[in-house]
């Protein structure tokens, strides 16, 4: 088997001796679309910070191609929450896209005209190319979204990391970027994190489970056994606003209850 | 009379200084506003009065004390930034009065009488002696010199601190950079303002600037601009009226900062009655 581009290994995080996450073990392989889920306070973000190197694990190790976090983080596309933003920043679209080429220039300094292409290139695949001069203070919440991910997609990365991407968008905002998730699927692995499990879509290939322990299967299998276990009731898959019911509906699971009880 | 006072080499001296202490708040009070920082200023240069307090006990330059106290927190506040951010206004505000403690104690302690005390409270540009203006003027090379060679950096690590750490740039050192020059800075203002008005002075300019700035260079270059106009006008006034220099500057600064405020607060609302 080829080294998974992100290996977790019995990683153990602890925040004021609370543990936050217990003994996680994950292996992400290229060409996955990986789904993490679990209930806010799960530890998702926590983990994802693990996987950068923002946070040291108090236990377990974190290996991203086979090498140290710090050496090839760089291979990483980040793409963080949206509240941890200040969007009055006085920046525009094209120099905050242009900003995550300073990870990847020679000098660190300086951007050099292949800055400019490649930064112009990511404006353009996110369909942001026309906002470029505009501050981000004033564009819509689904544009800076595309802008952050476009940030994210200049420094070439392959594997696209992206905490709670839905989380302050309208649902047709929601709907149009995962279309664009889509396209970028073709070309890297994609790692989703997600509260809103109503947001998932078909392509998930492979769906973890966390809620301070982590639980992984193939997106085929799901079953509402796993959901169960961190979710304290089941949910429906949604995807592009047409219902993939994967889980049983609450009245259909008590139906099966009274079955059960009256064969008794 | 104006055209007189021009005549005075304390009066060329001040405005100089004043255009100096512009500058330098306009390169290190831009970020220090869009990173949210002002609080931690405002702890270095109340820490700062501790060293002017072990100045006096010495009797040594309380100037020199008070840039080995201001360095010296600002230090303290980066490695606590860097340890438990959830406890950094807790720890501003504790740098903040035990700086203050200090002088205190110490000016008590030191015999005979603080000259010049109110000054380095209440600032006065007009006392600004020539050889002061040469370090302020080195001090302020230091700053544009720094800034302009890791300005993409500094924009990076003021922008998103974490991106810059995952792409692997010395964000440790680039924000110490940042509250190292803010710490060398405020001694600069202290001379101008004085230790308890030294943030309005880093941060007013850069606030107002920034509600007319679509980038950072545009910011630093408002902010200096608009420093200048309020360091020299508030000089002027003050000989004027035969008022303290450091509160009529301040004062000038703070009405632009409402009025700027007020005027963003009707265009708004008068473009959401529009809609």
């Amino acid at each position: 088997m080829t080294t998974p581009v992100i290996e977790l290994s019995h990683v153990t995080f602890r925040f004021n001796r609370h543990p936050v996450l217990d003994d996680i073990s994950l292996d992400i392989h290229e060409g996955e679309f990986h789904a993490i889920i679990g209930p806010n306070g799960g530890g998702k973000t926590t983990l994802l910070k693990i996987m950068l190197g923002l946070l040291e694990p108090h236990a377990g190790s974190v290996r991203i191609l086979g090498g140290s976090v710090r050496d090839n983080r760089r291979y990483l596309g980040y793409v963080p929450q949206f509240r941890t933003f200040d969007f009055r920043y006085p920046i525009s679209v094209r120099e905050m896209v242009l900003s995550g080429r300073l990870g990847h220039t020679a000098k660190k300094l300086h951007y050099g005209p292949d800055d400019h292409a490649t930064a112009e290139e990511a404006l353009k695949t996110m369909g942001i190319a026309d906002i470029g001069d505009r501050e981000i203070a004033d564009i819509s919440g689904g544009q800076r979204q595309r802008a952050i991910i476009a940030r994210a997609l200049v420094g070439h990365p392959r594997v696209l990391l992206l905490d709670e991407p839905t989380v302050y968008v309208d649902t047709p905002t929601a709907t149009h970027f995962y279309d664009i998730i889509e396209d970028l699927r073709k070309e890297m692995t994609i790692v989703l994190i997600t509260h809103d499990v109503g947001a998932l879509s078909p392509d998930i290939t492979t769906v973890s489970c966390l809620n301070r322990r982590i639980f992984t299967h193939d997106a085929r299998e799901i079953t509402d056994e796993m959901i169960g276990a961190v979710y304290p009731c089941p949910v429906d898959l949604i995807a592009h606003g047409v219902p993939h019911r994967v889980f049983r509906h609450h009245d259909e699971m008590e139906e099966e209850e009274t079955k059960e009880e009256n064969r008794r | 009379m104006i055209l007189e006072a021009l005549g005075y080499e304390f009066f060329r001296n001040a405005l100089i200084a004043g255009i100096l202490a512009s500058i330098a708040c306009g390169f290190i009070g831009s970020f220090i506003v869009v990173k949210r920082m002002v609080s931690l200023a405002g702890g270095i240069s109340h820490a700062a009065f501790g060293g002017i307090g072990l100045g006096y006990y010495l009797g040594i330059d309380p100037i020199l004390g008070a840039t080995v106290f201001s360095l010296g927190t600002a230090g303290i506040i980066s490695h606590f930034r860097n340890q438990a951010h959830q406890h950094l206004d807790t720890l501003v505000a504790a740098v903040w009065a035990s700086g203050m403690a200090l002088g205190i104690l110490f000016i008590y302690l030191a015999p005979g009488f603080a000259p010049d005390l109110f000054s380095y409270l209440f600032g006065n540009i007009l006392l600004v002696p020539f050889e002061n203006l040469i370090l302020m003027g080195l001090l302020v090379c230091i700053i544009v010199v720094t800034v302009t060679i890791f300005y993409h950096q500094f924009v990076a690590v003021t922008f998103d601190e974490e991106y810059a750490i995952v792409m692997n740039l010395p964000a440790r050192g680039l924000m110490l950079a940042i509250i190292g020059l803010t710490a060398l800075t405020v001694v600069m203002l202290i001379q101008v303002v004085g230790v308890i008005l030294v943030i309005a002075l880093l941060a007013l300019p850069a606030a107002i600037a920034r509600e007319y700035s679509s980038s950072m260079k545009a910011m630093i270059l408002y902010a200096t601009l608009l420093g200048a106009v309020f360091t020299t006008s508030g000089i002027w006034l003050s000989y004027i009226l035969d008022v303290p220099s450091g509160a009529t500057i301040i004062l000038i600064a703070a009405a632009a900062y409402f009025l700027v405020i007020l005027g963003r607060d009707i265009r708004h609302h008068y473009s959401e009655i529009r809609d």
